[in-house]
């Protein structure tokens, strides 16, 4: 078996993968991007939404792939009650709608520039394991096998990973624990430069219905359901909601995914190994919005692998440094995220009713998604009491 | 062994992340289900597109 050698191999080139991959090659690494796909960024898997303040601390905002703006969130209980956030203040998955096709091969490529190898249509097909710890891939590119040994090992291999099991880590998800998603994008109809969020059971039994602007009349609209929920699928459901409520709507593209909603692994590394990303499970379980955190991610695991390499420890010691510095970055409101979807899973479409109604006319416009959580506690105290410890700081 | 109807599967991989047994893989456009799988049936409740069916005789 031909045998090759880098520092770091990173296996996936999302937007987790690449972002290491680059911030890696940055620090002088010789990396390796393997991607399975042919064409990376294809097909895609997401809403598309991004914080415009999480982006920008990663790439310059560059119009080849913002499809649209967006000026605020507005959430739509299930009698039509419409709560209205602005764009700052409104969680992680408002501010630009990404072409996420042009978008992924952007940051690949930004990965290549920085001096990492690019590989596409190759596949890894296991690990290189000695003595328990991570020496590499064994990767499959067009029918060939070959090993590839590297000091670290990054796994940004999204939802459906790998690395993580073979590394011995259980990322397998509950069918609780995951959103099961189709999206169509849809053309001729009026479009609001807001991101709409609709929620209740005759929407989604467990989740919500997406409308994000993407520019000329059209919109990403989506649906997330739990893979635990019985009866009709996500694309069904979907069908349903579009047809009615934009019957003159026409489809241009269908988008299927799972979106971890578990909140993170308990331990994202082993030695010579780490995961990023939808693959250690960094997903925001309320909000399902992903993708910066994997970019915060993926740029601490390429600066943690660099200083490890560097000092020729890549134990999980020394890995740890990955995992307490992502961790306090994003930790605590991924846990806030779990404990609040946790909680509004048992909220009827009354009670979402009345907690949209208990805020109208106060003005929740320039409020975070936090605080407007906040606000609603105050004027609902007893329906919202299990969720009062998110508010102890 | 679970059966995959090609002509509907949209090759997301939400299958593969709740497989407990590690029998499901996603190459690029189609699903490999491996000789492993237990037909539990836990994957056919997650697929977007109802894709994936127990063989006849396991479903519930």
């Amino acid at each position: 078996l031909k045998t090759e050698y880098f520092d770091l191999v990173v296996v996936g080139a999302g937007p987790a993968g690449s972002i290491t991959a680059r911030t890696a090659a940055l620090a002088g690494l010789d990396v390796l991007l393997v991607e399975k796909r042919q064409e990376i960024g294809d097909p895609v898997r997401c809403a598309e939404g991004v914080s415009k303040e999480g982006l920008c601390r990663h790439v310059s905002p560059d119009s080849r792939w913002i499809s649209a703006e967006v000026r605020g969130s507005r959430l739509f209980a299930p009698n039509g009650l419409c709560v209205e956030m602005s764009e700052e203040m409104s969680g992680s998955e408002v501010g630009y709608v990404l072409e996420r096709k042009v978008f992924d091969r952007m940051l690949a490529q930004e990965a290549a520039k920085a001096g990492a190898e690019v590989r596409v249509k190759t596949r890894a097909t296991g690990l290189l394991m000695e003595d328990g710890q991570v020496r590499g891939v064994r990767i499959m590119h067009l029918g060939e096998t070959r090993d590839i040994r590297a000091r670290v090992v990054v796994g940004a291999d999204g939802v459906e990973s790998k690395i993580g099991r073979w590394a011995g880590i259980d990322t397998t998800l509950r069918p609780d624990e995951i959103e099961s998603c189709a999206q169509f994008l849809v053309s001729n109809i009026e479009v609001s430069d807001y991101s709409e969020f609709y929620l209740g059971k005759n929407v989604s039994p467990s989740g919500y219905v997406w409308v994000f602007p993407k520019g000329e009349n059209c919109a990403n609209i989506g649906i997330g359901m739990l893979g635990s929920s019985p009866g009709r699928n996500a694309v069904s459901l979907l069908q349903r909601f579009v047809a009615k409520k934009y019957p003159r709507g026409k489809i241009l593209e269908m988008v299927v995914g799972g979106v971890p909603v578990s909140g993170p692994l308990e331990s994202c590394i082993r030695d010579g190994l780490m995961l990023v990303g939808d693959a250690a499970r960094q997903s925001d379980p309320l909000t399902g919005g992903g993708i910066i955190n994997a970019m915060d991610a993926g740029k601490i695991a390429g600066e943690v692998a660099a200083e490890a390499i560097k000092t020729g420890d890549t134990t999980t010691e020394s890995l740890r440094r990955y995992e307490e510095r992502w961790r306090a970055g994003m930790g605590a409101e991924l846990q806030r995220s779990l404990t609040v979807k946790n909680f509004f899973l048992k909220l009827t479409d009354n009670d979402l009713n009345n907690l949209a109604s208990s805020i109208q006319g106060m003005d929740v416009s320039k409020m975070t998604l936090f605080s407007l959580l906040k606000a609603l506690f105050k004027a609902n105290p007893r329906l919202l009491w299990e969720i009062r410890g998110i508010f102890k700081s | 062994m679970i059966s995959v109807n090609r002509y509907k599967c949209g090759y997301c991989g939400a299958c593969v992340a709740v497989c407990p047994v590690g029998s499901l893989e996603l190459v690029e456009s189609w699903l490999e289900v491996s000789d492993s799988c237990k037909s539990c049936g836990i994957c056919t409740g997650v697929c977007p597109v109802g894709a994936l069916e127990l063989p006849v005789g396991r479903r519930a």
